[in-house]
Protein backbone atom coordinates (compact mmCIF):
# COMPACT_ATOMS: atom_id res chain seq x y z
CA UNK A 1 0.00 0.00 0.00
CA UNK A 2 1.15 3.33 -0.61
CA UNK A 3 0.17 6.75 -0.41
CA UNK A 4 -1.33 8.94 -3.31
CA UNK A 5 -0.71 12.42 -2.06
CA UNK A 6 2.77 13.24 -1.05
CA UNK A 7 4.70 16.18 -0.37
CA UNK A 8 7.85 17.10 -2.54
CA UNK A 9 11.15 17.89 -1.15
CA UNK A 10 14.56 17.36 -2.22
CA UNK A 11 16.23 17.55 1.13
CA UNK A 12 13.30 17.01 3.86
CA UNK A 13 12.98 13.16 3.67
CA UNK A 14 16.86 12.27 4.08
CA UNK A 15 16.90 14.62 7.05
CA UNK A 16 14.20 12.99 8.59
CA UNK A 17 15.29 9.80 8.30
CA UNK A 18 18.99 10.95 9.06
CA UNK A 19 19.28 9.99 12.70
CA UNK A 20 17.58 6.92 12.61
CA UNK A 21 19.79 5.75 9.76
CA UNK A 22 23.01 6.78 11.57
CA UNK A 23 22.19 4.70 14.91
CA UNK A 24 21.60 2.28 12.47
CA UNK A 25 24.68 2.24 10.58
CA UNK A 26 27.15 3.00 13.61
CA UNK A 27 25.61 0.01 16.11
CA UNK A 28 24.11 -2.27 13.50
CA UNK A 29 26.11 -2.42 10.47
CA UNK A 30 29.34 -1.49 11.61
CA UNK A 31 29.51 -3.86 14.54
CA UNK A 32 27.74 -6.57 12.06
CA UNK A 33 30.44 -5.86 9.47
CA UNK A 34 33.15 -6.34 12.57
CA UNK A 35 31.52 -9.82 13.78
CA UNK A 36 31.99 -11.01 9.97
CA UNK A 37 35.41 -9.86 9.72
CA UNK A 38 36.86 -11.18 13.18
CA UNK A 39 35.42 -14.60 12.37
CA UNK A 40 37.43 -15.17 9.61
CA UNK A 41 40.67 -14.05 12.14
CA UNK A 42 42.22 -15.67 14.89
CA UNK A 43 43.91 -13.28 18.12
CA UNK A 44 46.80 -14.61 19.56
CA UNK A 45 46.53 -14.18 23.73
CA UNK A 46 47.51 -10.79 23.92
CA UNK A 47 45.67 -9.04 21.35
CA UNK A 48 48.89 -8.33 19.47
CA UNK A 49 49.07 -9.99 16.55
CA UNK A 50 45.91 -11.50 14.22
CA UNK A 51 46.00 -13.80 11.39
CA UNK A 52 43.44 -14.00 9.07
CA UNK A 53 42.48 -17.92 8.59
CA UNK A 54 39.42 -17.58 6.41
CA UNK A 55 37.00 -20.15 7.57
CA UNK A 56 39.01 -22.05 9.90
CA UNK A 57 37.21 -20.65 12.78
CA UNK A 58 33.85 -22.30 11.47
CA UNK A 59 35.29 -25.53 10.96
CA UNK A 60 36.66 -25.61 14.48
CA UNK A 61 33.81 -24.43 15.83
CA UNK A 62 32.06 -27.47 14.00
CA UNK A 63 34.59 -29.64 15.73
CA UNK A 64 34.08 -28.24 18.85
CA UNK A 65 31.96 -31.21 21.02
CA UNK A 66 30.92 -28.13 23.73
CA UNK A 67 29.41 -26.18 20.82
CA UNK A 68 27.81 -29.10 19.37
CA UNK A 69 26.48 -29.71 22.92
CA UNK A 70 25.80 -26.62 23.31
CA UNK A 71 23.63 -26.36 20.38
CA UNK A 72 21.82 -29.66 21.37
CA UNK A 73 20.94 -27.84 24.74
CA UNK A 74 19.60 -24.97 22.98
CA UNK A 75 17.34 -26.92 21.16
CA UNK A 76 15.97 -28.76 23.82
CA UNK A 77 15.35 -25.51 26.26
CA UNK A 78 13.35 -24.02 23.48
CA UNK A 79 11.64 -26.76 22.60
CA UNK A 80 10.66 -26.89 26.38
CA UNK A 81 10.21 -23.30 26.85
CA UNK A 82 7.79 -23.02 23.92
CA UNK A 83 5.94 -26.09 24.53
CA UNK A 84 5.15 -25.78 28.20
CA UNK A 85 4.52 -21.87 27.79
CA UNK A 86 2.40 -22.11 24.76
CA UNK A 87 0.22 -24.87 26.63
CA UNK A 88 -0.01 -23.59 29.81
CA UNK A 89 -1.20 -20.03 28.22
CA UNK A 90 -3.43 -21.25 25.98
CA UNK A 91 -5.36 -23.48 28.90
CA UNK A 92 -5.46 -20.09 31.16
CA UNK A 93 -6.79 -18.10 27.94
CA UNK A 94 -9.30 -20.43 27.05
CA UNK A 95 -10.37 -20.46 31.00
CA UNK A 96 -10.20 -16.52 30.99
CA UNK A 97 -12.15 -16.72 27.60
CA UNK A 98 -15.20 -18.71 29.05
CA UNK A 99 -15.48 -16.72 32.03
CA UNK A 100 -17.62 -13.71 32.46
CA UNK A 101 -17.04 -12.26 36.09
CA UNK A 102 -13.67 -10.95 36.92
CA UNK A 103 -12.27 -12.07 33.59
CA UNK A 104 -10.74 -8.46 33.58
CA UNK A 105 -9.10 -9.14 37.16
CA UNK A 106 -7.21 -12.59 36.04
CA UNK A 107 -5.99 -10.92 33.50
CA UNK A 108 -4.32 -8.01 35.46
CA UNK A 109 -3.26 -11.10 37.82
CA UNK A 110 -1.39 -12.40 34.43
CA UNK A 111 -0.38 -9.96 32.69
CA UNK A 112 2.28 -8.60 35.29
CA UNK A 113 4.97 -11.14 34.99
CA UNK A 114 6.04 -9.70 31.60
CA UNK A 115 6.90 -6.30 33.35
CA UNK A 116 9.49 -8.54 35.24
CA UNK A 117 13.42 -8.28 33.82
CA UNK A 118 14.28 -11.73 32.94
CA UNK A 119 17.66 -11.28 35.47
CA UNK A 120 15.00 -10.16 38.45
CA UNK A 121 13.07 -13.85 37.09
CA UNK A 122 16.27 -15.57 37.50
CA UNK A 123 16.87 -14.22 40.68
CA UNK A 124 13.51 -14.60 42.21
CA UNK A 125 13.34 -18.57 40.90
CA UNK A 126 17.24 -18.86 42.25
CA UNK A 127 16.18 -18.28 45.97
CA UNK A 128 12.96 -20.23 45.58
CA UNK A 129 14.69 -22.99 44.49
CA UNK A 130 18.23 -22.67 46.67
CA UNK A 131 19.51 -25.64 47.48
CA UNK A 132 20.10 -25.05 50.78
CA UNK A 133 17.73 -21.88 52.17
CA UNK A 134 14.97 -22.27 49.26
CA UNK A 135 11.62 -22.83 50.42
CA UNK A 136 10.94 -25.20 47.53
CA UNK A 137 13.85 -26.79 48.03
CA UNK A 138 12.66 -27.61 51.41
CA UNK A 139 9.50 -29.26 50.38
CA UNK A 140 10.96 -31.33 47.88
CA UNK A 141 13.52 -32.48 50.55
CA UNK A 142 10.05 -33.53 52.42
CA UNK A 143 9.18 -35.93 49.52
CA UNK A 144 12.23 -37.33 49.74
CA UNK A 145 13.52 -35.50 46.35
CA UNK A 146 17.29 -34.59 46.99
CA UNK A 147 16.93 -31.21 44.85
CA UNK A 148 20.48 -29.65 44.26
CA UNK A 149 21.15 -27.56 40.49
CA UNK A 150 24.16 -26.29 41.38
CA UNK A 151 25.37 -29.77 40.80
CA UNK A 152 22.73 -31.47 38.61
CA UNK A 153 22.24 -30.32 35.29
CA UNK A 154 18.62 -31.77 33.95
CA UNK A 155 17.47 -29.72 37.30
CA UNK A 156 19.48 -26.94 36.56
CA UNK A 157 17.80 -26.59 32.98
CA UNK A 158 14.19 -27.40 34.82
CA UNK A 159 15.17 -24.13 36.83
CA UNK A 160 15.96 -22.19 33.75
CA UNK A 161 12.76 -23.62 32.22
CA UNK A 162 10.27 -22.80 34.98
CA UNK A 163 12.12 -18.90 35.28
CA UNK A 164 11.85 -18.79 31.18
CA UNK A 165 8.47 -19.92 31.43
CA UNK A 166 7.06 -18.10 33.88
CA UNK A 167 8.72 -14.80 32.41
CA UNK A 168 6.49 -15.27 29.12
CA UNK A 169 3.37 -16.89 29.94
CA UNK A 170 1.88 -13.18 30.15
CA UNK A 171 2.94 -12.57 26.69
CA UNK A 172 1.65 -15.71 25.07
CA UNK A 173 -1.51 -15.59 27.54
CA UNK A 174 -2.26 -11.98 26.09
CA UNK A 175 -1.92 -12.81 22.04
CA UNK A 176 -4.06 -16.23 22.85
CA UNK A 177 -6.97 -14.54 24.40
CA UNK A 178 -6.70 -11.64 21.64
CA UNK A 179 -6.78 -14.82 19.13
CA UNK A 180 -9.76 -16.52 21.16
CA UNK A 181 -11.94 -13.35 21.24
CA UNK A 182 -11.39 -12.86 17.36
CA UNK A 183 -13.56 -16.37 16.71
CA UNK A 184 -17.08 -15.81 15.45
CA UNK A 185 -18.97 -16.89 18.58
CA UNK A 186 -22.02 -18.20 16.01
CA UNK A 187 -18.71 -21.01 14.75
CA UNK A 188 -19.17 -22.28 18.34
CA UNK A 189 -23.03 -21.89 18.36
CA UNK A 190 -23.68 -23.82 15.80
CA UNK A 191 -21.20 -26.44 16.78
CA UNK A 192 -23.15 -26.58 20.56
CA UNK A 193 -26.54 -26.58 19.05
CA UNK A 194 -25.12 -29.62 16.16
CA UNK A 195 -24.22 -31.40 19.63
CA UNK A 196 -20.65 -30.77 20.31
CA UNK A 197 -19.44 -30.91 23.63
CA UNK A 198 -16.95 -27.82 25.29
CA UNK A 199 -13.66 -30.40 24.29
CA UNK A 200 -14.73 -31.55 21.16
CA UNK A 201 -15.72 -28.17 20.10
CA UNK A 202 -12.49 -26.46 21.20
CA UNK A 203 -9.72 -29.36 19.63
CA UNK A 204 -12.19 -29.43 15.89
CA UNK A 205 -12.93 -25.21 15.54
CA UNK A 206 -11.35 -23.55 18.77
CA UNK A 207 -7.68 -24.80 17.93
CA UNK A 208 -7.49 -24.99 14.60
CA UNK A 209 -8.81 -21.47 13.80
CA UNK A 210 -5.91 -20.46 16.45
CA UNK A 211 -3.29 -22.17 14.75
CA UNK A 212 -1.69 -19.09 12.95
CA UNK A 213 -1.22 -17.24 16.88
CA UNK A 214 -0.09 -20.60 17.69
CA UNK A 215 2.53 -20.60 14.99
CA UNK A 216 3.31 -17.07 15.35
CA UNK A 217 3.79 -17.48 19.58
CA UNK A 218 5.83 -20.61 18.15
CA UNK A 219 8.64 -18.76 16.66
CA UNK A 220 8.48 -15.83 19.11
CA UNK A 221 8.66 -17.90 21.87
CA UNK A 222 11.67 -20.01 20.54
CA UNK A 223 13.80 -16.58 19.49
CA UNK A 224 12.79 -15.88 23.51
CA UNK A 225 14.49 -19.08 24.14
CA UNK A 226 17.30 -18.02 21.78
CA UNK A 227 18.15 -14.52 23.22
CA UNK A 228 16.19 -13.16 25.93
CA UNK A 229 16.73 -15.92 28.48
CA UNK A 230 20.47 -14.65 28.89
CA UNK A 231 19.63 -12.63 31.47
CA UNK A 232 17.86 -15.72 33.54
CA UNK A 233 20.90 -18.06 32.62
CA UNK A 234 23.50 -15.56 34.17
CA UNK A 235 21.40 -14.62 37.38
CA UNK A 236 21.04 -18.22 37.96
CA UNK A 237 22.93 -21.08 36.51
CA UNK A 238 25.84 -19.40 34.62
CA UNK A 239 25.74 -21.70 32.12
CA UNK A 240 26.52 -24.88 34.41
CA UNK A 241 26.99 -27.74 36.25
CA UNK A 242 29.43 -28.27 33.44
CA UNK A 243 27.95 -26.67 30.39
CA UNK A 244 24.42 -28.29 31.17
CA UNK A 245 22.44 -24.73 30.45
CA UNK A 246 25.20 -23.40 28.39
CA UNK A 247 22.70 -22.18 25.68
CA UNK A 248 24.39 -20.69 22.36
CA UNK A 249 23.78 -17.18 23.23
CA UNK A 250 25.76 -17.50 26.47
CA UNK A 251 28.67 -19.41 24.98
CA UNK A 252 29.05 -16.32 22.84
CA UNK A 253 28.82 -14.15 25.72
CA UNK A 254 31.19 -16.29 27.88
CA UNK A 255 33.84 -16.78 24.90
CA UNK A 256 34.48 -13.46 24.33
CA UNK A 257 34.10 -11.85 27.30
CA UNK A 258 35.31 -14.54 29.99
CA UNK A 259 37.62 -16.56 27.71
CA UNK A 260 38.37 -13.30 25.25
CA UNK A 261 38.20 -15.78 22.60
CA UNK A 262 37.59 -12.94 19.90
CA UNK A 263 37.71 -15.05 16.83
CA UNK A 264 35.84 -17.75 18.13
CA UNK A 265 33.06 -15.65 19.55
CA UNK A 266 32.58 -13.74 16.53
CA UNK A 267 32.55 -16.59 14.04
CA UNK A 268 29.31 -17.63 17.20
CA UNK A 269 27.89 -14.71 16.72
CA UNK A 270 27.53 -15.03 12.60
CA UNK A 271 25.91 -18.72 12.78
CA UNK A 272 23.59 -17.03 15.73
CA UNK A 273 22.49 -14.02 13.04
CA UNK A 274 22.18 -16.48 10.34
CA UNK A 275 19.59 -18.89 12.74
CA UNK A 276 17.89 -15.52 13.41
CA UNK A 277 17.45 -14.80 9.90
CA UNK A 278 16.27 -18.05 8.68
CA UNK A 279 13.31 -17.83 11.77
CA UNK A 280 12.46 -14.29 10.54
CA UNK A 281 12.00 -15.52 7.02
CA UNK A 282 10.05 -18.22 8.34
CA UNK A 283 7.85 -15.79 10.25
CA UNK A 284 7.37 -13.36 7.60
CA UNK A 285 6.24 -16.26 5.14
CA UNK A 286 3.81 -17.59 7.77
CA UNK A 287 2.32 -13.58 8.01
CA UNK A 288 1.77 -13.71 4.50
CA UNK A 289 0.03 -16.77 4.73
CA UNK A 290 -2.07 -15.47 7.38
CA UNK A 291 -2.70 -12.37 5.04
CA UNK A 292 -4.31 -14.93 2.20
CA UNK A 293 -6.29 -16.96 5.03
CA UNK B 1 -21.44 -17.87 27.05
CA UNK B 2 -22.88 -20.91 24.62
CA UNK B 3 -24.43 -22.68 27.31
CA UNK B 4 -24.85 -22.74 30.44
CA UNK B 5 -22.80 -25.54 32.34
CA UNK B 6 -21.74 -24.23 36.10
CA UNK B 7 -19.15 -27.03 36.68
CA UNK B 8 -17.56 -26.03 33.99
CA UNK B 9 -17.18 -22.71 35.20
CA UNK B 10 -16.44 -23.47 38.41
CA UNK B 11 -13.52 -25.24 36.58
CA UNK B 12 -12.15 -22.33 34.70
CA UNK B 13 -12.28 -20.25 37.94
CA UNK B 14 -10.36 -22.82 39.58
CA UNK B 15 -7.83 -23.39 36.78
CA UNK B 16 -7.49 -19.96 36.51
CA UNK B 17 -7.17 -18.75 40.38
CA UNK B 18 -4.57 -22.04 40.51
CA UNK B 19 -2.53 -19.74 37.16
CA UNK B 20 -2.68 -16.63 39.24
CA UNK B 21 -1.69 -18.17 42.67
CA UNK B 22 1.38 -20.26 41.05
CA UNK B 23 1.98 -16.91 39.33
CA UNK B 24 2.17 -14.45 41.70
CA UNK B 25 3.85 -16.68 44.65
CA UNK B 26 7.47 -16.23 43.51
CA UNK B 27 6.41 -12.20 43.47
CA UNK B 28 4.90 -13.04 47.63
CA UNK B 29 7.61 -15.20 48.33
CA UNK B 30 10.25 -12.12 47.48
CA UNK B 31 8.21 -9.56 49.62
CA UNK B 32 8.22 -11.77 52.36
CA UNK B 33 12.04 -12.02 52.34
CA UNK B 34 12.32 -8.51 51.94
CA UNK B 35 11.06 -8.06 55.60
CA UNK B 36 12.63 -10.12 57.46
CA UNK B 37 16.09 -10.71 58.77
CA UNK B 38 18.55 -12.90 57.29
CA UNK B 39 19.09 -14.86 59.69
CA UNK B 40 15.05 -15.54 59.51
CA UNK B 41 15.53 -16.35 56.01
CA UNK B 42 18.47 -18.82 56.20
CA UNK B 43 16.70 -20.87 58.98
CA UNK B 44 14.89 -23.49 56.90
CA UNK B 45 12.00 -23.15 56.20
CA UNK B 46 12.04 -19.47 56.18
CA UNK B 47 8.82 -18.05 57.54
CA UNK B 48 5.88 -17.21 54.96
CA UNK B 49 4.67 -14.41 56.58
CA UNK B 50 6.00 -10.51 56.37
CA UNK B 51 8.50 -9.78 59.02
CA UNK B 52 9.03 -6.74 60.78
CA UNK B 53 12.37 -5.90 59.00
CA UNK B 54 10.77 -3.75 55.92
CA UNK B 55 11.88 -0.15 56.74
CA UNK B 56 15.49 -1.48 57.91
CA UNK B 57 15.96 -3.52 54.62
CA UNK B 58 14.53 -0.67 52.40
CA UNK B 59 16.15 2.42 53.49
CA UNK B 60 19.23 -0.09 53.94
CA UNK B 61 19.53 -0.80 49.90
CA UNK B 62 17.95 2.85 49.22
CA UNK B 63 20.85 4.62 50.72
CA UNK B 64 23.82 2.24 50.90
CA UNK B 65 23.42 -0.94 48.79
CA UNK B 66 24.16 -4.24 50.16
CA UNK B 67 27.36 -4.84 52.46
CA UNK B 68 29.31 -7.87 50.70
CA UNK B 69 28.19 -6.97 47.34
CA UNK B 70 27.99 -3.95 45.70
CA UNK B 71 28.26 -0.92 47.93
CA UNK B 72 26.24 1.25 45.80
CA UNK B 73 23.19 2.84 46.90
CA UNK B 74 19.83 1.62 45.03
CA UNK B 75 18.26 4.88 44.46
CA UNK B 76 21.35 5.86 42.50
CA UNK B 77 20.86 2.65 40.09
CA UNK B 78 17.15 3.77 40.17
CA UNK B 79 17.22 6.48 38.89
CA UNK B 80 19.73 5.34 36.46
CA UNK B 81 17.21 2.46 35.08
CA UNK B 82 14.91 5.42 34.78
CA UNK B 83 16.84 7.37 32.56
CA UNK B 84 17.89 4.45 30.75
CA UNK B 85 14.10 3.46 30.02
CA UNK B 86 12.75 7.07 29.21
CA UNK B 87 15.32 7.93 26.47
CA UNK B 88 15.53 4.58 25.24
CA UNK B 89 11.70 5.26 24.80
CA UNK B 90 11.67 8.66 24.07
CA UNK B 91 14.18 7.93 21.78
CA UNK B 92 13.25 4.97 19.42
CA UNK B 93 9.75 6.94 19.33
CA UNK B 94 10.94 10.15 17.90
CA UNK B 95 13.34 9.51 15.60
CA UNK B 96 11.10 6.37 14.61
CA UNK B 97 8.35 8.90 13.89
CA UNK B 98 10.23 10.60 11.74
CA UNK B 99 11.91 8.03 9.43
CA UNK B 100 8.37 6.50 8.88
CA UNK B 101 7.21 10.24 8.10
CA UNK B 102 9.41 10.36 5.62
CA UNK B 103 9.12 6.90 4.09
CA UNK B 104 5.33 7.05 4.02
CA UNK B 105 4.95 10.51 2.64
CA UNK B 106 7.71 11.56 0.46
CA UNK B 107 8.72 10.05 -3.02
CA UNK B 108 12.62 10.48 -3.13
CA UNK B 109 15.90 8.22 -4.33
CA UNK B 110 16.83 5.40 -3.00
CA UNK B 111 13.32 5.02 -0.09
CA UNK B 112 13.32 1.57 -0.80
CA UNK B 113 16.54 0.95 0.21
CA UNK B 114 16.31 2.96 3.11
CA UNK B 115 13.17 1.11 4.20
CA UNK B 116 15.12 -2.31 3.80
CA UNK B 117 18.32 -1.01 6.16
CA UNK B 118 15.93 0.08 8.49
CA UNK B 119 14.01 -4.04 8.07
CA UNK B 120 16.65 -6.01 8.29
CA UNK B 121 17.28 -4.42 12.28
CA UNK B 122 14.65 -5.94 13.14
CA UNK B 123 15.88 -9.29 13.05
CA UNK B 124 18.89 -9.12 15.11
CA UNK B 125 18.92 -8.39 18.96
CA UNK B 126 21.80 -6.67 20.57
CA UNK B 127 22.40 -10.22 22.30
CA UNK B 128 24.18 -11.93 19.29
CA UNK B 129 26.35 -8.69 18.21
CA UNK B 130 27.48 -8.19 21.72
CA UNK B 131 31.51 -8.48 21.31
CA UNK B 132 31.71 -5.80 18.35
CA UNK B 133 28.96 -3.80 19.19
CA UNK B 134 30.89 -3.18 22.83
CA UNK B 135 34.21 -2.56 20.99
CA UNK B 136 32.45 0.17 18.98
CA UNK B 137 31.18 1.58 22.14
CA UNK B 138 34.36 1.87 23.65
CA UNK B 139 36.23 3.09 20.16
CA UNK B 140 33.74 5.56 20.48
CA UNK B 141 34.34 6.29 24.20
CA UNK B 142 31.09 5.82 25.68
CA UNK B 143 31.98 3.31 28.01
CA UNK B 144 30.11 3.97 31.60
CA UNK B 145 28.22 6.53 29.90
CA UNK B 146 24.38 7.28 29.59
CA UNK B 147 25.04 7.70 25.67
CA UNK B 148 26.73 4.17 25.55
CA UNK B 149 23.82 2.82 28.07
CA UNK B 150 21.13 3.95 25.24
CA UNK B 151 21.97 5.06 21.78
CA UNK B 152 23.17 1.29 20.81
CA UNK B 153 19.23 0.07 22.19
CA UNK B 154 17.59 3.04 20.41
CA UNK B 155 18.79 1.49 16.75
CA UNK B 156 15.37 -0.93 16.33
CA UNK B 157 13.04 -1.18 13.81
CA UNK B 158 10.14 -2.27 15.88
CA UNK B 159 8.98 1.18 15.96
CA UNK B 160 9.41 2.33 13.06
CA UNK B 161 7.40 -0.35 11.47
CA UNK B 162 4.35 0.51 13.64
CA UNK B 163 4.10 4.30 12.70
CA UNK B 164 4.56 3.13 9.30
CA UNK B 165 1.59 1.19 9.44
CA UNK B 166 -0.31 3.65 11.16
CA UNK B 167 0.17 5.97 9.01
CA UNK B 168 -0.77 4.08 5.89
CA UNK B 169 -4.37 4.49 7.41
CA UNK B 170 -4.66 8.03 7.75
CA UNK B 171 -7.05 9.00 5.10
CA UNK B 172 -5.19 10.54 1.87
CA UNK B 173 -8.18 13.33 2.23
CA UNK B 174 -6.32 14.91 4.64
CA UNK B 175 -2.85 15.13 3.34
CA UNK B 176 -5.04 16.29 0.19
CA UNK B 177 -7.00 19.46 2.12
CA UNK B 178 -3.56 20.23 4.10
CA UNK B 179 -2.07 20.63 0.56
CA UNK B 180 -4.51 22.49 -1.10
CA UNK B 181 -4.54 25.09 2.49
CA UNK B 182 -1.04 25.32 0.98
CA UNK B 183 0.10 23.87 4.32
CA UNK B 184 3.82 22.34 4.06
CA UNK B 185 4.76 18.68 5.08
CA UNK B 186 5.96 19.70 8.48
CA UNK B 187 3.35 21.66 9.45
CA UNK B 188 0.97 18.77 8.27
CA UNK B 189 3.43 16.37 10.49
CA UNK B 190 3.00 18.90 13.95
CA UNK B 191 -0.76 19.75 13.15
CA UNK B 192 -2.45 16.26 11.69
CA UNK B 193 0.10 13.61 12.27
CA UNK B 194 1.23 14.03 15.73
CA UNK B 195 -2.43 14.15 17.10
CA UNK B 196 -3.47 11.32 15.56
CA UNK B 197 -0.81 9.61 16.41
CA UNK B 198 -1.19 9.52 20.18
CA UNK B 199 -2.47 5.97 21.12
CA UNK B 200 0.51 4.59 19.35
CA UNK B 201 2.74 6.65 21.29
CA UNK B 202 1.35 5.74 24.43
CA UNK B 203 1.09 2.23 23.65
CA UNK B 204 4.83 2.01 21.98
CA UNK B 205 6.05 4.02 25.08
CA UNK B 206 4.55 1.65 27.55
CA UNK B 207 6.72 -1.09 25.69
CA UNK B 208 9.78 0.18 25.14
CA UNK B 209 9.98 1.84 28.55
CA UNK B 210 9.99 -2.57 30.17
CA UNK B 211 12.63 -2.99 27.45
CA UNK B 212 14.88 -0.22 28.31
CA UNK B 213 14.12 -0.76 32.15
CA UNK B 214 14.63 -4.32 31.86
CA UNK B 215 18.28 -4.76 30.00
CA UNK B 216 20.50 -6.66 31.35
CA UNK B 217 23.07 -7.75 28.84
CA UNK B 218 24.28 -4.74 27.59
CA UNK B 219 24.66 -2.34 30.82
CA UNK B 220 26.42 -5.26 32.40
CA UNK B 221 28.74 -5.56 29.89
CA UNK B 222 29.34 -1.49 29.27
CA UNK B 223 29.19 -0.01 32.60
CA UNK B 224 32.04 -0.91 35.40
CA UNK B 225 31.61 2.29 37.45
CA UNK B 226 28.90 1.71 40.11
CA UNK B 227 27.24 5.05 39.47
CA UNK B 228 26.20 3.90 36.14
CA UNK B 229 24.82 0.20 37.45
CA UNK B 230 21.12 -0.17 36.51
CA UNK B 231 19.15 -2.05 39.26
CA UNK B 232 18.70 -4.95 37.94
CA UNK B 233 22.38 -4.88 36.93
CA UNK B 234 22.97 -3.85 41.03
CA UNK B 235 20.96 -7.61 41.88
CA UNK B 236 23.10 -9.23 39.84
CA UNK B 237 26.52 -7.76 41.71
CA UNK B 238 24.91 -7.98 45.01
CA UNK B 239 25.22 -11.79 44.57
CA UNK B 240 28.28 -12.70 45.51
CA UNK B 241 28.27 -16.30 45.87
CA UNK B 242 26.18 -19.49 46.52
CA UNK B 243 22.87 -19.69 48.72
CA UNK B 244 23.62 -18.88 52.20
CA UNK B 245 26.48 -16.52 51.69
CA UNK B 246 24.02 -14.08 49.75
CA UNK B 247 22.38 -11.12 51.79
CA UNK B 248 19.29 -12.29 50.30
CA UNK B 249 17.39 -10.31 52.38
CA UNK B 250 18.92 -6.87 50.93
CA UNK B 251 18.95 -8.61 47.16
CA UNK B 252 15.24 -9.61 47.67
CA UNK B 253 14.51 -6.12 48.27
CA UNK B 254 16.20 -4.89 45.68
CA UNK B 255 14.89 -6.84 43.19
CA UNK B 256 11.08 -5.57 44.84
CA UNK B 257 12.17 -1.95 43.82
CA UNK B 258 13.56 -3.59 40.54
CA UNK B 259 10.24 -4.80 39.49
CA UNK B 260 7.66 -2.42 40.95
CA UNK B 261 8.04 0.35 38.37
CA UNK B 262 7.48 -1.59 34.90
CA UNK B 263 4.88 -3.67 36.92
CA UNK B 264 3.08 -0.75 37.94
CA UNK B 265 3.26 0.88 34.53
CA UNK B 266 2.30 -2.48 32.56
CA UNK B 267 -1.13 -2.67 35.49
CA UNK B 268 -2.01 0.92 35.28
CA UNK B 269 -1.46 1.24 31.72
CA UNK B 270 -2.76 -1.87 30.62
CA UNK B 271 -5.20 -0.74 28.03
CA UNK B 272 -1.84 0.84 25.86
CA UNK B 273 0.47 -2.23 26.82
CA UNK B 274 -2.24 -4.34 25.39
CA UNK B 275 -2.78 -2.55 22.19
CA UNK B 276 1.48 -1.81 21.67
CA UNK B 277 2.11 -5.18 22.55
CA UNK B 278 -0.13 -6.67 19.83
CA UNK B 279 0.34 -4.08 17.41
CA UNK B 280 4.38 -3.95 17.75
CA UNK B 281 4.50 -7.75 17.22
CA UNK B 282 2.11 -7.62 13.70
Amino acid sequence: MEKRVVFRSAWLPYALLAPQIAITIVFFFWPAAQAVWYSFQIQDAFGLKTEFVGLRNFADLFQDSHYLDSFKITALFSVLVAGFGIALSLMLAAMADRVVRGALGYKTLLIWPYAVAPAVAGVLWAFIFAPSIGIFTYVLKRMGIDWNWVIQGDQAMLLVVIASVWNQISYNFLFFLAGLQSIPKSLIEAAAIDGAGPTRRFWTIVFPLLSPTTFFLLVVNVVYAFFSTFGIIDATTQGGPAGATQILVYKVYYDGVKAADLGGSSAQSVVLMAIVIALTVVQFRFIEKKVQY
Amino acid sequence: MVENRPWLTVFAHAVLILGVVVVAFPLYVTFVASTLTLDQIVSVPMPLLPGDQFLENYSQVLSAGSTKGSAAPVSTMLTNSLIMAVVIAVGKIAISIIASFAIVYFRFPLRIFFFWMIFVTLMLPVEVRIIPTFKVVSDLGMLDSYAGLTLPLIASATATFLFRQFFLTIPEELAEAARIDGAGPMRFFKDVVLPLSKTSIAALFVIQFIYGWNQYLWPLLITTNEDMYTAVIGIRRMMVGGDAANEWHLIMATAMLALLPPAAVVVLMQRWFVKGLVETEK
